[in-house]
């Protein structure tokens, strides 16, 4: 959920798997750790219930929209910057002039990034990420994992993620308040915008931590064949 | 002369059937109607009647449910998308069990859509141009929703045509299939439950019994 708040947990959990996926018993082929994954779940439910969920809903009650969808933007708009790049190390020349396109007008016209003029043109994200690029240069998702605060990734994606992180460019303040409270609202302005599809979860779910597993590795099949995955062979038939 | 009369009837011949479009889902009939068109004709319609109900509009869940009912679920194949979310399980599942699991499941649906129907109101609707081949019967409907605020969201419908119009077997929301996530949870309620385990939490969540 939370992608950008993390660091650490996302490091430990991630060298975690792979010491731990050798001997692991094995559930499930894509979640070999289920059990660990489990655990952190649950301790997730606790963090985010009393402490994460409350804030992001405040956030929402407290600061009005216009104000949020510049916040969104500005992540969103230094997002798009990284979506170029991995699109270039993919060889997707069009996402990348998408991308580069949308990073150029909105940092212009959009003031910074604070407006989104290139979406109201019609011009769509693009999407790409580190552990899409990974994925597309033929590397394995890795077994899934379950990150309190961050929510579900795959070693490789979590690992996409440190990449980010590790690149910046919040990273490159130097002043520390300064910083984790960026990493903070960026962490609050996701969680706010999961807080209906979180809702949505908690209705349609017999097992969250299994429809979570499931929304979020279809879901990253999905963004790595860009939007067009190849039909899976269905078990009925 | 011949040309003249040729156009007029044609004209009444559209003018009828945009008229048969417009009357309620529940009507028989659009056996001809592309899958396309009939999704954007049903999610209008229920766009349309959420837009101008005040009781919806004030929060009025039972009328929220009333319009699923009535508008959106008879276009719904409940019984292949059950099957599907079964898997391999659906054929060891006796005829009435079959039943009760539809219905249920039924059930939990129509609970989901009016959470999310209930927050999310104020949306337009993009339609992506259809691929489909003369004589395909199971084809992907593509739309993109344009929210208020927040990025737009890709919904897709699986639609299969039967022997009198089109029914929507899966909806697929940010490339996240409704069907397909279902398979893991019922096959985890059976191999821990069986069939009627599966049946049981299916009614406890209908129920409002919190999931774990």
């Amino acid at each position: 959920m939370i992608r950008r708040a993390t660091s650490s947990f996302t490091a430990l959990a991630a060298l975690a798997a792979t010491l731990v996926a050798g001997c692991a018993a094995v559930p499930s082929q894509v979640d070999p750790l289920e059990p660990m994954n489990r655990a952190m779940y649950e301790v997730h439910e606790v963090l985010d219930t009393n402490l994460v969920r409350p804030i992001a809903q405040g956030y929402v009650d407290i600061v009005p929209r216009p104000i949020r969808t510049s916040v969104s933007n500005v992540f969103n708009n230094i997002d798009d910057l990284f979506s170029a790049v991995n699109g270039l190390l993919q060889g997707k020349l069009d996402k990348f002039g998408n991308d580069m396109g949308r990073v150029i007008l909105n940092t212009g016209w959009g003031v910074g990034g604070l407006f989104d003029p290139a979406s109201e043109m019609g011009i769509e994200r693009g999407n790409e990420d580190f552990g899409q690029t990974f994925a597309v240069w033929g590397i394995g998702p890795g077994p899934y994992l379950f990150v309190p605060l961050f929510g579900p990734t795959t070693v490789r994606d979590g690992t996409g993620v440190l990449v980010r992180i590790a690149v910046g460019p919040v990273g490159w303040i130097p002043d520390v308040p300064l910083r984790n409270s960026l990493y903070g609202v960026g962490a609050v302005d996701l969680r706010a915008q999961a807080l209906a599809a979180s809702e949505i979860v908690d209705t349609a779910a017999l097992d969250r931590y299994l429809f979570m597993r499931n929304a979020y590795l279809q879901r990253r099949r999905y963004l790595i064949y860009d939007g067009a995955p190849p039909r899976e062979k269905e078990e009925d038939e | 002369m011949a040309a003249l009369e040729r156009s007029a009837w044609r004209l009444a011949a559209v003018v009828l059937l945009a008229a048969a479009a417009s009357l309620p889902v529940a009507r028989p009939a659009h056996a001809e109607e592309a899958p396309d068109a009939m999704v954007r004709r049903v999610a209008q319609d229920v766009l349309a009647t959420i837009k101008a109900d005040p009781l919806i509009q004030a929060g009025n869940e039972a009328r929220i449910r009333e319009v699923i009912e009535t508008k959106l679920l008879p276009n719904f194949d409940f019984a292949r998308m059950t099957a599907l979310a079964m898997g391999r399980n659906w054929r060891n599942a006796t005829p009435e069990q079959q039943k009760r699991l539809t219905d249920e499941f039924r059930g939990l649906l129509v609970r989901t859509y009016s959470g999310a129907l209930n927050q999310y109101r104020n949306e337009t609707i993009e339609y992506k141009p259809l691929r489909m081949n003369p004589g395909d019967t199971d084809v992907l409907v593509r739309t993109l929703v344009q929210r208020s605020a927040g990025a737009p969201v890709q919904i897709d419908y699986g639609m299969e045509k039967k022997a009198d119009a089109w029914r929507c077997y899966d909806v697929v929301v940010a490339g996240v299939s409704l069907v397909t996530n279902y398979r893991d949870e019922f096959n985890e309620q059976i191999r821990n439950g069986g069939i009627d385990g599966l049946i049981r939490t299916l009614a406890d969540r209908n129920r409002g019994v919190a999931a774990k």
